[in-house]
């Protein structure tokens, strides 16, 4: 139903100012698309926290940036890829304070909660895919669907 | 053309670039000292532009010299490698990109090689061709050396940057007797939130500080590693009898800590310093009075 208007960068993620750069690079982007300061910040949280699952808990990665429209909006789509262990339990790594590192826990599903379209891709063994997509001027998911 | 006559042939040419560039070393210094590298780099004298030249011919004999043309390890660049680092390391500093030091290192090549021609107009042109090949060859092994040197100058430079800004933006301000406050600008990565905590509870002890305040205005995203290292900074002052503030949470960071499902609900958060400021003195029993023009006090 939307069509990719093709990669628009491919940022490496190797190292912690990777990230720096991650973050900057997605707020100019939805800067760029017309995103209200609030989206923009959701945005730009949700890729920090994805990006640092991708350089933690995938052993580096990278990020493709991808414009998308759909019935005439506009939309940003990240797409983190690694090739890393992948994750066992996707119900349980999706679900609030669960770690299986030292942080917080909410790292996955508070993103899902900032953006509009969320999908993970895991294979055990060879690596995690996670794209989200947020669309310009659309207000957020009710919480219930959550 | 077998190949032991090729080697042989490389071999006579090297040796006599070695003795053109022995020979030429002044002209060939005074002329680079008019190229724009070396002349912006030694600004003050002409004269000390020419040394540097003269070094760097006499690097690039001993490399011939040794038959190592191709090698940018060869020894003989290693009395001038500082000195090119030097150079490079000013060019960056002027804001040259690698590219433009590329080019203006390829600049001093046309002056040699017309040196060669004037050298070599006697001599068959079939040698004056292997010549020019190998000390072509030479002037392109002397750019990756240089550009290598600059690289890694420009990669130190960075990390003692980090280094600075690790120090530098981390300052612990006392607002009022028993009141400190950091304010917390950039990235809050691992390190630098360490350093924060460091400073803020020793400052906390040497203030004897009852309040501290952590201003997070100039964070441009407050994610869950940002948080929990505030909170842990949080738990460590409250262990030292301080009570921590957060202050500075914009309109859009609120929203999306919410969204985000962070429960700052144990951290006491104000939207701008001045308020937090306000809550602290009040805590402390400290009364703000508004002085009327004529210096009596008024509520």
């Amino acid at each position: 139903m939307h069509t990719a208007a093709g990669v628009e960068a491919c940022l490496p993620i190797r190292s912690d100012m990777d990230l720096v750069w991650v973050r900057q690079h997605v707020r100019q982007a939805a800067a760029r698309l017309g995103f209200g300061l609030v989206d923009q910040t959701k945005l730009v949280t949700a890729a920090s926290e994805l990006a640092r699952n991708t350089l933690v808990h995938g052993g580096g990665g990278q990020l493709e940036v991808s414009l998308v429209t759909a019935d005439g909006v506009s939309g940003l789509r990240l797409a983190f890829s690694d090739s890393g262990p992948g994750i066992p339990d996707l119900e349980r790594a999706l679900s609030d304070g669960y770690t299986s590192g030292d942080g917080l826990g909410m790292g996955l599903g508070g993103a899902r909660r900032l953006v509009h379209d969320f999908e993970v891709e895991s294979v055990p063994g060879s690596g995690t895919t996670v794209r989200v997509t947020s669309w310009v001027g659309r207000p957020p998911r009710p919480r219930e669907e959550v | 053309m077998p190949e032991h006559e090729a080697g042989g042939t490389l071999g006579t040419s090297t040796l006599e670039v070695r003795d053109f560039l022995r020979r030429r070393r002044e002209q060939i210094a005074q002329r680079w000292a008019d190229e724009p590298l070396f002349r912006t780099v030694f600004t003050v004298s002409r004269d000390e532009a020419v040394e540097a030249g003269k070094a760097v011919v006499d690097a690039l004999a001993q490399v011939a010299d040794s038959q190592r043309v191709e090698d940018p390890d060869a020894a003989g660049f290693t009395g001038v490698r500082e000195q090119l680092a030097r150079m490079g390391a000013a060019r960056s500093r002027a804001g040259l990109s690698a590219t433009q030091m590329s080019s203006e290192l390829a600049a001093l090549w046309p002056p040699v090689e017309n040196l060669l021609v004037a050298d070599l107009d006697q001599a068959p042109p079939e040698e004056l061709r292997e010549c020019s090949t190998t000390l072509s060859v030479l002037m392109g092994t002397l750019r990756l050396v240089a550009m290598q040197t600059a690289l890694s100058e420009g990669q130190a430079l960075i990390d003692r940057q980090r280094l600075q800004l690790l120090e530098v933006a981390t300052p612990v301000i006392k607002l009022w007797d028993g009141i400190v406050a950091v304010p917390l600008i950039g990235t809050l990565d691992s390190a630098r939130s360490q350093v924060v905590m460091e400073t803020l509870l020793n400052a906390v002890v040497d203030q004897h500080a009852r309040f501290a305040i952590l201003d997070i205005t100039g964070v441009p995203t407050v994610d869950s590693l940002v948080a929990q290292h505030l909170m842990k900074t949080v738990a460590a002052a409250r262990l030292m009898g301080a009570e921590c503030v957060v202050s500075g949470i914009r309109p859009a960071i609120a929203q999306t800590i919410v969204h985000l499902g962070l429960d700052l609900g144990t951290v006491k958060t104000r939207a701008s310093l001045a308020d937090a400021l306000g809550y602290c003195l009040h805590e402390l029993g400290a009364n703000i009075v508004n002085a009327t023009p004529d210096g009596a006090g008024r509520r």
